[in-house]
């Protein structure tokens, strides 16, 4: 079956002959699938489960930061010993912080974000059969699956789970003595990861493959829909960026298991001196935020990229500057390697590099604030349908500019100093990963459910879901800032022992009711996804009137997507409401009339 | 019992929506409607919906600076705190200035655009003189922030010295914070780890001729208007020695030394003068009384800013700043290491 993964021309794509399939069985079409269709619902199902999982943890510990101290007995139940009589025990605080930011981050955002709708619509907007090799993005998901069950499984290890933050800094994800949590919990993290990054970067080769080689007839590169740019450039960003991660976690097993000493120096640590030397923990810094800056951009480029595509179908008209577009992900990602040091302005490095990352950091708010123009400018003289996805893609657009604009504070060193750590950075990095890139990935799941499961998902519960999300998260996250200059840092377990903190506690008390309440709000987007998946009405080919490719696809899904020749492309994906068609779109694959002016 | 009880409920509430679903469809086959297209009056809705909330949003952003900006940090106590307060006020006019134009505009055009069966939407694909109006003024604006961000943070990390600065080592560890003040030579003396020992707390190489006269004390106190370079270093893990009162962090990283210069501007006395304050004051007494907490005057805080394991939440020092006489007298009742090692 892999076989078929081969470069197939569209020229002799006719009458393609699927009767080389073996009849699915059970195993073979939902567990060891070889279909990029089916291993995209996989990685959304993983990553929803895995969101749930981290959503519920920031409301545990959303409870202890509201009231510091007071006893909580759902914190017992689900926690044990680690919240003796209820109150959280401060270790486990730090792990489960660690751990929500570690699930978000690579499981609910990176594997997914990406792994869904890059599997999903790469070959189905791009005119192919499947992915270039099917057989390797299985593993993908595999690799993905298993990182999830050793992530999982290293909540229960006796010493608790990973708990320096998700970033994990050495020495003291290092050393099991400086707390439980860089004990088996770390080695575990750091299994996971490495088992995470090895998925990745097979999925993202499989992707950037599949996007240079496997186009079909008519699809030259300026006629791919946004989303294709985006998610082939994100896979890029990811095959460059995450072997680096891969290497600092390497150099931290070695250092943890193995007596070298890296990022170790001159340490002495629950009354023991250690021998090593030589070695220093910036080493890792470097090493991390190298992937870690790209990463959020490995992160955001994809839900913008559903964005750029949701609001010019749901506007009825092309997207706005659609090489401007390109250009923007383009130097977003260019850039986004020549900033990392600015998560680094304090750590004692020369001020000069601190200037040059302040420049280059700066610098890529303009394509961001291009690409924030040209949604807002699709949507002028638009004729907007409300789709929820559609209010889901506004709102990306609206948490995008809030957002990115604090990064512009963040990234001057000079004001850096102030902010670094506290709760004003907590603020800015959730408000563009943990609004934006969530509404994004939220505006595809609604857009792209009926290709998944060709049923419509509910209407109704769609807008309580998004209404109650939107007001919720901004409630829990605008905020925040306020704390941070406050000068209240991050990961503090309790603001409780510092009078000037005292003051802070009823801001820290709204915070908490908003993300209870958007927490449980999410039970309705779960509802209705279940729901409408067994139960929802059949969708139509075309439930959007959208003119990209995937809708020629029939809504039964088969192996080889299309049942004949693939679709020929002929026209760019933008064509709505152009003047000389009845109809207000014009899909990729329709002929382009006499006399008629093409993009 | 509450979980079991719990767990009936949520039951329940699942078996109610999906009863509710049920009705839900069958009125929808009545009427005959396709239920999952979005009719005009969806639009209509939704489009007046998202007005509402831009119109929300902006009026709790001002609500929200009215009621929290006094929460923030007071007035900066350091000399260079001034410069930094001065760019963060600048980009605060910015970025807000930004916001304020953007948001409404998308949430006008979500309202105004809304969409219905009897229009038709413009086709326009690309205009190049706008992309590059929209590329050229950011660029600009961010080029002043830049200059101005990268001037400010040269001041800050190279200033002049005219006055030689004091120099204070801030040593951390799981979980507190030791000072040792470099005495009269003005030099700290040779310490490492490797030298800890009983009371040699941070690790004093009491050979070296330049740790005779340093002090290790539990508090920080600082002569206002004199520049003190803070050295940094830690036993340990990477810790943060975060002064916000200064606009001053650095990390303290096991394995080398990291440092930072400031002139404080402010003595505690005075900032528990700024009006500022005694406000922020009132309201921490009063929530503080009400809860049988001891009351609280103003002080200056170092506290930890890089999560270091489990008691990283309560790693505080108090710092003074205080006249010249009073710095010198509470200095010469420090011991030196010669006295106590």
């Amino acid at each position: 079956m892999a076989d078929h993964a081969h470069a197939h021309d569209s020229a002799h794509a006719e009458g393609h002959d699927h009767d080389e399939h073996p009849v699915d069985n059970f195993w073979t079409k939902y567990i060891f699938s070889t279909d990029h269709k089916m291993i995209a619902k996989q990685f959304l199902i993983t990553g929803m489960f895995m969101g749930l999982i981290g959503v519920f943890m920031s409301m545990l510990f959303r409870l202890q930061l509201a009231w510091p101290g007071e006893s909580f007995p759902i914190l017992e139940t689900f926690l044990g010993k680690w919240a003796p009589d209820g109150v959280l025990d401060p270790n486990m605080y730090l792990a489960l912080v660690t751990i929500h930011g570690t699930i978000m981050v690579f499981f609910v955002l990176t594997a997914g974000l990406s792994g869904t709708f890059s599997n999903l619509l790469i070959p189905l907007q791009i005119g192919a059969r499947d992915m270039a090799s099917g057989f390797l993005n299985m593993i993908s998901y595999w690799l993905f699956a298993a990182s999830s069950v050793v992530m999982l499984t290293s909540l229960f290890v006796e010493t608790g789970p990973a708990s320096g933050g998700w970033t994990v800094y050495p020495p003291l994800s290092a050393l099991p003595q400086a707390m439980p949590g860089s004990g088996a919990g770390m080695t575990l993290w750091l299994v996971s990861m490495t088992l995470f990054v090895g998925g990745s970067l097979i999925g993202s080769l499989n992707y950037i493959v599949t996007v240079i080689n496997l186009r079909t007839k008519g699809m030259t590169m300026t006629r791919l829909p946004l989303t294709i740019w985006a998610f082939l450039v994100t896979a890029i960003l990811g095959v460059l960026s995450f072997p680096v991660l891969l290497s600092a976690a390497l150099l931290l097993i070695f250092d943890r298991s193995m007596g070298t000493s890296f990022y170790l120096s001159d340490i002495m640590v629950a009354g023991e001196l250690l021998s090593n030397q030589g070695g220093s923990p910036i080493l890792y810094e470097h090493l991390f935020w190298f992937l870690g800056h790209p990463e959020v951009y490995i992160i955001l480029l994809p839900a913008l990229g559903i964005t750029s595509e949701v609001i010019a179908t749901n506007s009825r008209k092309p997207i706005f500057g659609y090489r401007a577009m390109i250009g923007s992900i383009l130097a977003i990602a260019f850039l986004s390697f020549i900033v990392w040091g600015h998560h680094m302005f304090i750590t004692g490095m020369n001020p000069f590099l601190g200037s040059v990352f302040t420049f280059t950091t700066l610098l890529i708010a303009i394509p961001s604030a291009v690409k924030a123009f040209n949604y807002i400018t699709t949507l002028w003289k638009g004729n907007i349908q409300y789709t929820p996805a559609m209010l889901f893609s506004i709102a990306l657009v609206s948490t995008f500019v809030a957002g990115g604009l604090t990064g512009i504070i963040l990234g001057d060193s000079a004001l850096d100093i102030n902010v670094h750590d506290t709760y004003f950075v907590v603020a800015h990095f959730h408000i563009v990963m943990g609004l934006s890139a969530i509404f994004g990935m939220f505006a595809g799941v609604y857009h792209w459910f009926p290709k998944m499961y060709g049923r419509m998902m509910n209407k109704t519960m769609g807008y309580l879901h998004f209404w109650i999300s939107f007001v919720t998260a901004y409630g829990v996250f605008f905020p925040m800032h306020f704390t941070g200059l406050a000068g209240l840092p991050r990961r503090y377990y309790s603001s409780a022992e510092f009078p000037i903190f005292d003051e802070l506690h009823d801001i820290n008390v709204i915070i908490t009711f908003f993300a209870i309440g958007g927490g449980i709000a999410q039970l309705i987007f779960i509802f209705n996804f279940f729901y409408s998946m067994w139960r929802g009405p059949k969708a139509p080919q075309n439930p959007w009137r959208s003119n990209t490719l995937e809708w020629t696809a029939p809504v039964e899904h088969m192996h080889g997507n299309w049942p004949g020749a693939i679709p020929e492309v002929q026209r760019w994906p933008y064509d709505y409401s152009k003047p000389g068609y009845e109809e207000d779109f014009v899909p990729q694959d329709v002929p382009i009339k006499e006399g008629e002016h093409a993009h | 019992m509450t979980g079991i009880i719990t767990i009936v409920v949520l039951v329940l509430a699942v078996i109610t929506a999906l009863q509710l679903m049920r009705v839900f469809e069958l009125s929808s086959k009545a009427r005959k409607q396709v239920e999952y297209e979005v009719t005009d009056r969806d639009n209509n809705y939704q489009g007046w919906l998202m007005l509402l909330f831009g119109i929300a949003l902006i009026v709790s952003l001002f609500w929200m600076l009215y009621a929290w900006l006094p929460v923030t940090l007071p007035k900066p106590s350091s000399e260079h705190g001034v410069e930094i307060d001065s760019l963060f006020k600048i980009s605060m006019w910015v970025i807000i200035a930004m916001f304020l134009l953007v948001q409404p505009v998308l949430f006008y055009f979500a309202w105004r655009y809304r969409g219905s069966k009897d229009r038709k939407a413009g086709y326009y694909e690309h205009n190049n003189r706008l992309e590059f109006i929209w590329t050229i003024v950011p660029a600009i604006i961010l080029a002043v922030l830049i200059i101005y961000g990268m001037t400010t943070w040269s001041n800050v990390m190279s200033p002049n010295n005219e006055k030689e600065p004091i120099v204070v080592e801030v040593y951390a560890q799981q979980f507190k914070w030791t000072i040792r003040y470099a005495g009269e030579d003005n030099k700290l003396g040779y310490a490492n780890v490797r030298l800890i020992k009983d009371a040699n707390v941070v690790g004093v190489d009491t050979l070296d001729l330049l740790s005779a006269d340093d002090k290790i004390t539990s508090e920080i106190h600082l002569p206002v208007g004199r520049p003190v370079l803070f050295r940094f270093r830690s036993q340990d893990v990477i810790h943060s020695a975060y002064m916000p009162h200064f606009r001053a962090q650095m990390n303290c990283v096991p394995g080398m030394t990291t440092q930072f210069q400031f002139t404080p501007s402010v003595t505690t006395a005075d900032i528990r003068q700024d009006a500022n304050v005694q406000a922020k004051v009132a309201r921490i007494n009063a929530l503080r009384t009400e809860k049988g907490l001891e009351s609280y005057a103003y002080d200056y805080l170092l506290l930890c800013n890089k999560v270091c394991g489990s008691a990283h939440y309560n790693m505080q020092m108090n710092i003074v700043v205080e006249s010249e006489e009073e710095y010198a007298k509470w200095l010469a009742e420090q011991k030196t290491i010669a006295e106590t090692l």
